[in-house]
């Protein structure tokens, strides 16, 4: 950014005095408060889901099917007869924990390994060969590999998609600890007597956190878009659960006809992968600034 | 500047292959094409060893039969031009017609048709009850073989003339000798088309031009009988597997001809003056609910009455079809509109949907709760939508049901396994047959009743299979079909599988198309592009 | 350096028989058999065990590997077994489709994202900087195959602009060649130049603040010789990183507009080998994918001699 006029700073001053930090913040990253914004509402829905006026989603009435949005079903229903609000509200549930749970399984993995692989020449030259010819392997194509192996369940869709992003985060987690390793900080910490986990832990994993935990929101976001490609392929979460990958994949052949089968879920999903990228762009900027330019 | 240059390099390694890398599919000719979206993809090319509709749709294109069912589900001759029976009944006499030539110039032989005849009675269902009437087969000159019963087999010609999946197409001698286990990979054949091999990319395009040299019958076509007439020069498959993708290319008038389509979709192309939509198949397929006789719960009688009781046909079909005018109920082991179906002992089925029955029949089976593996596919909406129905159906009845969705070519493994669920087995599965084989007890795969040999699920009554035995020996049609009565009821109470209701998939077409056959089967000949 | 080149070279081995032993793995233990789908719905299970037989699949894991791996190293990749092609065939026909889709994506991504980011730099801070940005997120955000289907509802069924579907040579003519790719790319492209734009405004925003280009202002040079002469020719390299690492997600991209086009590609054929277990396909596409990664790489470490004189070999 440029350099800023003095009275700016006055400015946010003034702001801050009035409306408290929190909104202060807000004010001057309008995108990240939508985001957390949004993301908050989605989290929200997914919890309270039995409460907002929804029926089950998998109860079946064929003689309902196929009905535009009106007053009985707001959304329409789908070619089952089952109601496409409910299961796009329940859908919530299976996306999110799709994505966070592979957001927070693969850094933590990839951290584990990083960290250890950093640190050892041995496993560093095993392990990142293996790293390697993973992440030579395109990430969708890895996840419908894996996802054949089994039958279709969400343990397995998270499996398989953690296992494409795990060489990322390794990768990250290395490049850390491999330039924090030969900081005179480091050296002279070793050289003071301290042992190896204490180092490890104050003074690598500390500086760890940051571009893992932005590189974790990005997984996120990135997870259920690939939990959304997986349904419309058809290897991904069971028909029989809710998830807005497969209420999409379900009615995509009737798109012309039937849209509001795939275009609620597809808003949905759009402005919760938006919400989390955008959280993800807040975290990078407040947790470093240096990291913000570079990335 | 690594990534940079990474980029550039792969770009160019991709530039390069696609200047160097011999295009894909160039022959211009000029003449009518029709292009044509197919029910599936073609993979394999031998259909007698496999029973794959696609294939055996290929085979139709490409090879011809000795004899042909016609739409009143008579034998017609085909290749065949005169046949004598002796007698005593035992000796069946066959004469080739004149003209008929193997696609690369070679005149077909009596030696051909002998060979392919056996090869094709090693693999196919009905084909593999011929070795025990026949006692030879012999050529008699380069154009009449004969067949040589043990005992008078009234069947013998709608065997030869069989419809559908294994089809007897005739074969070079050369080729027909490869062992029956092995696939044949070429397409020499006498049909009316040929398949230009080198064209083709598997999992997307297919092409076929007019075979020049054939000679086809006088009569008008009638199913698989009659004049093969092919009055277009060329036919392309074109495997679009996006369903809207595929509306979409023939309203715009990128392909002449869909095969298969979802029944939703005929309101979008109804709208679309240019494009008919019709129901070429008169006779449909049936859905299919398949019980797993060997494991527990559905081993016993009562467990497969009770559901049965509880089935409701409509609600199938309302699921699988939609539009009412896509589907039907039918309350028979044999496809509703064939000869032989009929309504003994359809109560169960027929009767209107009585929960409480079905309840009644669980509690004296002894159920207590334990859980069953419903196996679902989730790229076959067909069978999916036939699982979730199922499921709804059983929760009401309270058993205890596990809903487990994969693939269709995992599926298909799966249902080979006769362990128990905990060790990866099963209890229901889901599939559909078309009409033609369910038509008569000689075909019918999932009528079988022989344990262990029988069709995914092992069905296992001795009554049945006797009475299967009783069909072929039966003297005529008035025979076959008190029998047919007989096996029908004793399968309502045995209740191998349960039928959910039968249903036509429409297809649709450019208006300028002419001559669309109306078959079980999709016959590209007679179809003229104005 | 030759030893370097071969040390480098000799490293790229371990990363191939990886990948080659975790493949063969995968398909080793999984549980869907090509010889049931082969066989067809009404095969019995006598039928399967001996197509089953017949290709070899109930033979022990190392003799199927050796056998396998023997063949790669003589530059057979098997042949498939569905359809009796050889899997090298099976591939050359689908490479042309999927390198010009995935070629005109990049160029569309790269056209479409790199002004964008640049105005969005120019102006940081700005009400168009946020809206920009916001809608180079959503690009990124939207699933491809949603926006394919609405742009081809709107260019082709509506307007009748653009085809359906499907994939021309550019032998068989340059403008039905670049019609048919026309939506495909943008579907996919769209997506991309958000990550793009992305990128460059970072990269962009972190070179403005640079005192180079105070100086090139107070020189007297206009704005548009400032960003494009001296800042985005220095932003440049971030930027190329970012399209670098694009490519391998490019084609998980490529398997969904494949399939909704229709477009007869790589990407197209792995997913149906997948589902289908055509083990020979599924194992020979993924060798190649990875060894053209690992070849790209090796020649841009090689590379690196000759252009970075801080490389020490």
């Amino acid at each position: 950014m440029t350099t800023a006029p003095l009275d700016f700073e006055a400015a946010r001053a003034a702001r801050r005095a009035r409306h408290g930090k929190v909104v202060e913040w807000m004010y001057r990253h309008p995108t990240v408060a939508l985001g957390s914004a949004l993301l908050g509402i989605m989290v929200l829905m997914a919890i309270f889901a039995p409460y907002l006026g929804t029926v089950d989603p998998k109860a079946i009435a064929p003689i309902k099917r196929l009905r535009f949005p009106d007053a009985n079903f707001w959304f329409g229903t789908d070619a089952l007869g089952r109601d496409v609000y409910s299961r796009v509200i329940y859908g919530s549930r299976v996306s999110l924990i799709v994505g966070l749970s592979v957001a927070a399984l693969a850094t933590g993995f990839g951290l584990a390994i990083g960290l250890v692989t950093g640190f050892s020449r041995i496993t560093d030259a095993i392990v990142m060969r293996v790293m390697d010819g993973l992440m030579s392997i395109p990430p969708v194509l890895l996840a419908i590999a894996l996802m054949s192996l089994t039958r279709a369940s969400m343990g397995n869709v998270i499996f398989a998609i953690t296992i494409s992003q795990v060489p990322q985060v390794t990768r990250l987690v290395r490049g850390v600890v491999l330039s924090l390793r030969e900081q005179p900080f480091v050296e002279a910490a070793t050289a003071a007597g301290t042992g190896f986990f204490k180092t490890l832990w104050r003074h690598i994993l500390p500086n760890t956190v940051a571009p893992v935990l932005v590189q974790g929101t990005y997984i996120c976001a990135s997870a259920m878009i690939t939990e959304a490609i997986l349904s419309f392929i058809g290897a991904g979460t069971p028909p029989d659960i809710p998830s807005w990958g497969n209420i999409m994949a379900e009615g995509r052949s009737l798109f012309e006809i039937k849209y509001y089968i795939v275009l609620f879920p597809a808003m949905f999903l759009s402005a919760t992968v938006l919400a989390v990228n955008l959280v993800g762009d807040g975290l990078r900027d407040a947790l470093d600034p240096r990291l913000a330019r570079r990335m | 500047m690594g990534q940079f240059l990474r980029a550039t390099g792969v770009a160019a390694a991709l530039a390069l292959s696609v200047a160097l890398v011999p295009s894909i599919g160039h022959a211009q000719s000029g003449g009518k094409t029709l292009k044509f979206i197919p029910e599936a993809d073609l993979r394999s090319l031998d259909p007698i060893w496999t029973t794959a509709y696609i294939t055996r749709n290929y085979g139709y294109m490409v090879y011809d039969t000795l004899f042909a069912i016609d739409a009143n589900y008579k034998v017609q001759p085909q290749m065949v031009e005169t046949w004598k029976v002796s007698d005593d009944q035992l000796t069946y006499t066959f004469t080739l017609r004149d003209g008929l030539k193997w696609h690369d110039g070679m005149p077909v032989k009596s030696t051909d048709c002998v060979a392919s005849l056996q090869r094709w009675m090693k693999r196919d269902v009905f084909g593999q009850t011929l070795p025990d009437v026949i006692a030879e087969m012999k050529t008699v000159d380069d154009k009449s073989f004969q067949i040589i019963l043990k005992k008078p087999f009234p069947l013998l010609l709608d065997a030869i003339g069989k419809l559908s999946s294994n089809v007897p197409f005739m074969m070079p001698e050369r080729v027909a000798k490869t062992d029956a286990n092995t696939q044949v990979t070429e397409s020499i054949g006498s049909g009316p088309f040929k398949f230009v091999k080198e064209e083709w990319v598997p999992g997307a395009k297919a092409v076929f031009v007019k075979n020049a040299d054939y000679v086809p019958r006088k009569e008008p076509p009638s199913w698989a009988a009659g004049g093969k007439v092919v009055k277009v020069d060329k036919v392309e498959w074109d495997y679009i597997p996006d369903a809207q993708t595929a509306a979409n290319a023939l309203i715009a008038g990128e392909v002449d001809w869909w095969q298969q389509l979802p029944q939703d979709l005929v309101p979008l192309l109804s709208k679309d003056k240019n494009v008919t939509v019709a129901n070429a198949d008169p006779l449909g397929s049936i859905g299919v609910l398949r019980f797993n006789h060997e494991q527990p719960p559905f081993d016993n009688v009562k467990m497969r009455q009770a559901v049965m009781w509880a089935v409701d046909q409509k609600e199938y079909m309302t699921a699988l079809a939609g539009n009412p005018e896509y589907w039907k109920v039918c309350y028979s082991y044999f496809a509703c509109g064939t000869p032989l179906a009929n309504d003994a002992g359809n109560a169960p089925l027929a009767a209107p949907r009585d929960l409480n029955k079905a309840k009644e029949l669980i509690k004296e089976a002894g159920y207590k709760g334990e859980r069953i593996v419903v196996m679902t596919a989730t790229d076959q909406p067909i069978v999916n939508s036939q699982a979730l129905v199922t499921m709804e159906l059983l929760k009401a009845l309270g058993i205890n049901a596990d809903l487990q969705a994969m693939d269709w070519g995992t599926l298909i493994t799966r249902r080979a396994s006769h362990e128990p669920i905990d060790k990866g087995g099963w209890n229901i599965f889901f599939t559909w047959v078309v009409a033609p084989d369910m038509a008569s007890p000689a075909l019918h795969a999932p009528l079988r009743t022989n344990g262990k040999a029988a069709w995914f699920g092992w069905p296992t009554d001795q009554k049945l299979e006797d009475l299967r035995r009783q069909w072929f020996d039966a003297k005529d049609l008035a025979g076959q079909k008190k029998l047919a009565e007989a096996i029908q009821a004793e399968a309502f109470e045995e209740v191998p599988y349960v039928p959910t209701g039968m249903f036509v998939i429409p297809t649709a077409y450019r208006s300028n198309l002419k001559g669309v056959i109306v078959a079980p089967v999709v016959f590209l000949w007679n179809v003229d592009k104005s | 350096m030759f030893a370097y080149i071969v040390r480098r070279l000799i490293a790229t081995i371990p990363v191939m028989a990886v990948v080659a032993i975790f493949i063969f793995s995968l398909l080793y233990i999984s549980p869907g058999d090509p010889a049931a789908v082969i066989a067809g719905d009404l095969a019995t299970p006598a039928d399967i065990a001996r197509i089953h037989h017949q290709l070899g699949l109930d033979q022990p894991f190392l003799v199927r590997f050796g056998h396998w791996a023997w063949g790669v190293l003589h530059g057979d990749l098997g042949v498939s077994i569905f359809s009796g092609l050889p899997v090298w065939q099976l591939i050359a026909q689908r490479v042309e489709p999927t390198a010009a889709l995935s070629i005109s994506t990049l160029i569309v991504s790269i056209l479409l994202a790199v002004p964008i980011g640049v105005v969005a730099a120019w102006r940081a801070g700005t009400f168009v900087d946020r809206s920009v940005m916001v809608f180079a997120v959503l690009g990124f955000s939207l699933p491809s195959f949603v926006l394919a289907y609405v742009l081809i509802l709107v260019f082709s069924v509506e307007l009748n602009w653009l085809p359906v579907q499907g994939y021309v040579s550019f032998h068989d003519g340059i403008v039905p060649f670049l019609q048919h790719l026309a939506l495909p790319s943008i579907a996919l492209g769209l997506i991309y130049a958000a990550l793009i734009a992305r990128i460059t405004r970072t990269s962009m925003l972190e070179v403005l603040s640079q005192d180079y280009i105070r100086t090139a202002h107070a020189k007297g040079l206009a704005n548009s010789e400032v960003l494009v002469g001296h800042a985005l020719k220095n932003a440049a390299v971030p930027i190329a990183t970012t399209i670098g690492i694009g490519i391998v997600l490019l084609i998980g991209g490529v398997v969904v507009t494949e399939t909704v086009f229709a477009i007869p590609g790589v990407g197209r054929l792995t997913v149906d080998a997948i589902l289908r277990r055509d083990y020979p396909i599924i194992q020979g596409v993924i060798l190649l994918f990875s060894a053209a990664y690992v070849i790209v790489n090796l020649l841009v470490d090689i590379s690196y001699i000759f252009l970075d004189p801080r490389v020490r070999y």
